[in-house]
């Protein structure tokens, strides 16, 4: 096992080999690999030729990145790079995880794809034990893109561009949908700015504490015409809205489902009654419908379910009854007599093929937008804590023996450089806020790199300082660096 | 999903309690038994875990072989034949529940232990009434510890240690009659390299160690399990998919634990998944 993390975090201590790369520069290792699994002639050629396309040009692409660029850019030795490139051309079977240090930057989507490009580049995926494996950090992030809460997709990864798959759903929900693409919650605060987006309904998200550049974020918020919130808790974005439904909580409150991360859709159970005056999300939204004129009528939510399975060919075979029998399913489940799909992508050793190849995509590396110099020269980076989750409202709940929240944590050698020591209170200053937080001396981080934990905004609101530079094609901003300095403060 | 698959898929004829049967070469005496619904005490096993052999109320008699055999780790060879209950045995089951009853208290234990104690006409203060000892530790908001309760099968450390969390944050510390399970050094748990997972827990067959909330509710004495539902539903805090079993009581979460029969996890939790529910309690400040 070998983990790439510019920290040296648990999994990395239990890893054979720890690559402790700088923020941002995992394109530069990704090629560097490429390049190196290229010269040692290790590609699956059999593979290349058989399910990729476009190989030649990438090869190209990576052509300068050597070892030794590679141990340039990414601060990790050249060495560690060959082995690591050996090692997983080499290996029987290999998985490439990631979580957010891949997608919390400018740069995303370029990040994943140069991951799939190894993939490609080794036929290390749609087999078992092999594998490309985004590790979703919610029970169903997975589940809600599936359903369509994406901007450019109906239920079941349908295009809204497409005519024909807009008519199936238009004949069905009796309604007609706009024919082309929405916005992302990225383009949706810009467009806050720009006058496009005047009123919001927000649903289990609370934007003016979870976006980057967060006092922007709180401005526009506040500057709409109109804000619904739809949440179990008063959160601060509930706080500024005009209007609130309060929710039930989702797990445990209402009856529907769930998709993991390896696209297993599981049963939630309604487990107890929600509190006051909440309802189910279902409910609410079939309210709400009927106070706006139509007349929608109260449906559970297997009924909504089966209206989707007739809707969404990879979940047509997913009954409840068969989730409750199998204990989940992975789609694509095209029918009943399907047992479900462990590998998605083992169409890729099918011969003949039954779709096109799929492609290398040559990318370059960028570094990240928010440059370190001067008046900045400390990279920050944001993440979860295990005890903890996302703006702390559902993990705050319980008194946890391990929580460290509220903290900046350093290097020894970092602190020394400061003149700070543990427990101060020292100013975090960025080019959009500054905030002031504790500092905890933490192992597994270098000079130059510190680390906050984005779960405390209440007491410590680290999005004052991060970026809101987002991916043009995901979406997501660069969370995962942010240049800063640390100002000692001194008292009179 | 995948077919569980025998290491050895050969069938093995034995002979169980007179009678001819088949079993799977790698089955276990207590496979055979449970499947064949032979009736065998056990504390120690748990069906997650590597048997640890540690209360050895599950053994049997083999013919042939001088000493009785533990039937949780002993696996089946041909030709065996095996007598699961006997003079000998019932003897052993007896002396070996009178000994843990006059050491341990076992007021906490499952209601087949209470079943197999009758059954073997148990008498708990044949070898003296059974003395607390410790204090309970709490050192937390989340976990006690009673040892006065534990039974020493080692479930608890093989959960912390490599048969799920890999933590190590809890071994046998001591020899003979003294041992106890501890923290390294003795240090308290939050001091320890304790997660907070709470898996020791789920696998703790006595009520030695508790989630604090239960405990609380025990020693207030409104816990009521006539009055619990449980349901199984699916933990809200990553995308592994874990179920959760919610036991419910008066519209309140009491205790989270996770199905053993479960192929994604096999009961095993972490920290959020066990006490992160504590944010939908009527007393968090819900939107209502």
């Amino acid at each position: 096992m070998y983990t790439v993390d510019p920290r040296r975090t648990e999994s990395a201590e239990w890893a054979d080999t720890w690559l402790g790369i700088d923020v941002g520069s995992d394109i530069a290792l990704s090629n560097t690999v490429a390049r190196e699994i290229i010269a040692a002639g290790l590609v699956n050629t059999e593979f290349i030729e058989h399910s990729t396309s476009g190989f030649e040009a990438y090869a190209e692409s990576v052509q300068s990145w050597t070892l030794e660029r590679g141990e340039e850019v990414t601060g990790v030795p050249a060495e560690a790079i060959r082995d690591l490139a050996r090692d997983y051309a080499k290996a029987e079977t290999a998985q490439l995880c990631w979580t957010l240090g891949i997608t919390e930057h400018a740069n995303a989507t370029d990040n994943v794809l140069s991951l799939i490009n190894l993939a490609l580049l080794t036929g290390h995926v749609g087999r078992w034990g092999s594998g490309l494996v985004p590790i979703r950090g919610q029970n169903n992030v997975q589940g809600g893109g599936d359903m369509g809460s994406l901007p450019n997709k109906l239920p079941g990864f349908q295009n809204v561009t497409d005519p024909d798959a807009r008519a199936k759903f238009e004949a069905v929900w009796g309604a007609e949908i706009p024919p082309e693409a929405g916005w992302h919650v990225s383009e949706m605060i810009d467009e806050m700015e720009q006058g496009g987006l005047t009123a919001l309904y927000v649903i289990g998200e609370n934007p003016a504490q979870s976006e980057a550049d967060v006092s922007r974020a709180i401005r526009l918020l506040e500057g709409l015409d109109h804000l619904v919130v739809q949440d179990i808790f008063l959160t601060k974005t509930a706080q500024i809205a005009d209007v609130v439904f309060p929710a039930a909580a989702g797990w445990a409150e209402t009856d529907g489902t769930v998709t993991s991360s390896e696209r297993r859709v599981q049963r939630v159970r309604k487990a107890l009654d929600p509190p006051g005056n909440a309802k189910d999300d279902i409910e609410i939204l079939t309210l709400l419908a009927n106070s706006l004129g139509h007349d929608w009528e109260q449906r559970d939510a297997e009924t909504i379910w089966d209206e989707l399975r007739s809707l969404s060919p990879m979940h047509a075979g997913m009954s409840y009854q068969r989730l409750e029998a199998l204990d989940g399913i992975q789609w694509p489940c095209p029918d009943e007599d399907h047992p479900g799909t462990q590998f998605l992508h083992g169409w890729l050793w099918e011969d003949p093929m039954p779709r096109e190849p799929a492609a290398f995509s040559a990318v370059e590396w960028v570094p990240p937008v928010d440059p370190l110099d001067q008046d900045f020269p400390i990279r920050l980076t944001t993440g979860r804590r295990l005890d903890s989750y996302n703006t702390g409202v559902q993990s705050g709940g319980y008194r946890s023996p391990i929580r460290a929240d509220a903290v900046l944590d350093m290097s020894h050698e970092q602190a020394a450089d400061l003149d700070v020591s543990q427990g101060e209170v020292v100013k975090v200053v960025s080019r959009r806020g500054s905030i002031d937080v504790q500092v905890r001396l933490a192992e597994g981080l270098r000079h130059g790199l510190v680390f906050m934990p984005v779960h405390a905004p209440d007491v410590v609101d680290v999005n004052q300082l991060t970026i809101d530079a987002w991916d043009p094609k995901s979406g997501t901003a660069e969370f995962k660096a942010t240049a800063i300095r640390i100002d000692k403060i001194t008292r009179d | 999903m995948i077919e569980t698959t025998l290491a050895d898929p050969r069938l093995v004829e034995i002979t169980l309690n007179g009678e001819t049967a088949l079993a799977h070469a790698d089955a276990t005496i207590l496979d055979v038994c449970r499947a064949q619904d032979v009736d065998i005490p056990t504390m120690c096993f748990l069906e997650t875990l590597t048997p640890f052999n540690s209360c050895r109320l599950c053994v049997v008699e083999v013919a042939g072989s001088r000493t009785l055999i533990p039937s949780c780790s002993r696996t089946v060879e041909v030709g065996m034949e095996i007598t699961t209950e006997s003079e000998r045995v019932a003897n052993t089951r007896r002396i070996l529940y009178e000994m843990y009853a006059s050491t341990v208290d076992l007021s906490l234990s499952d209601d087949d232990t209470r079943r197999w104690m009758a059954k073997y006409e148990v008498k708990p203060g044949r070898f003296g009434e059974y003395e607390s000892h410790r204090k309970v530790k709490i050192q937390d908001d989340l976990y006690i510890r009673d040892y006065d309760k534990c039974v020493m099968c080692y479930r608890c450390v093989a959960a912390c240690g490599t048969e799920a969390q890999n933590t190590f944050a809890i071994d046998v510390a001591g020899r003979g009659l003294s041992s106890t399970i501890s923290t390294e050094f003795d240090v308290v748990l939050p001091d320890s390299a304790c997660v907070y997972c709470g898996n020791c827990i789920g696998v703790c067959p006595t009520g030695a160690l508790m989630f604090k909330s239960e405990y609380d509710m025990r020693e207030a004495g409104s816990w009521d399990e006539s009055r619990q539902t449980v349901t199984t539903t699916i933990c809200s805090f990553c995308g592994v998919g874990c179920s959760l079993d919610l036991h419910v009581q008066d519209n309140r979460i009491v205790k989270v634990s996770s199905p053993l029969d479960h192929d994604v996890t096999d009961g095993h939790l972490c920290i959020k998944g066990r006490f992160g529910y504590a944010h939908i309690q009527e007393e968090a400040g819900r939107s209502t």
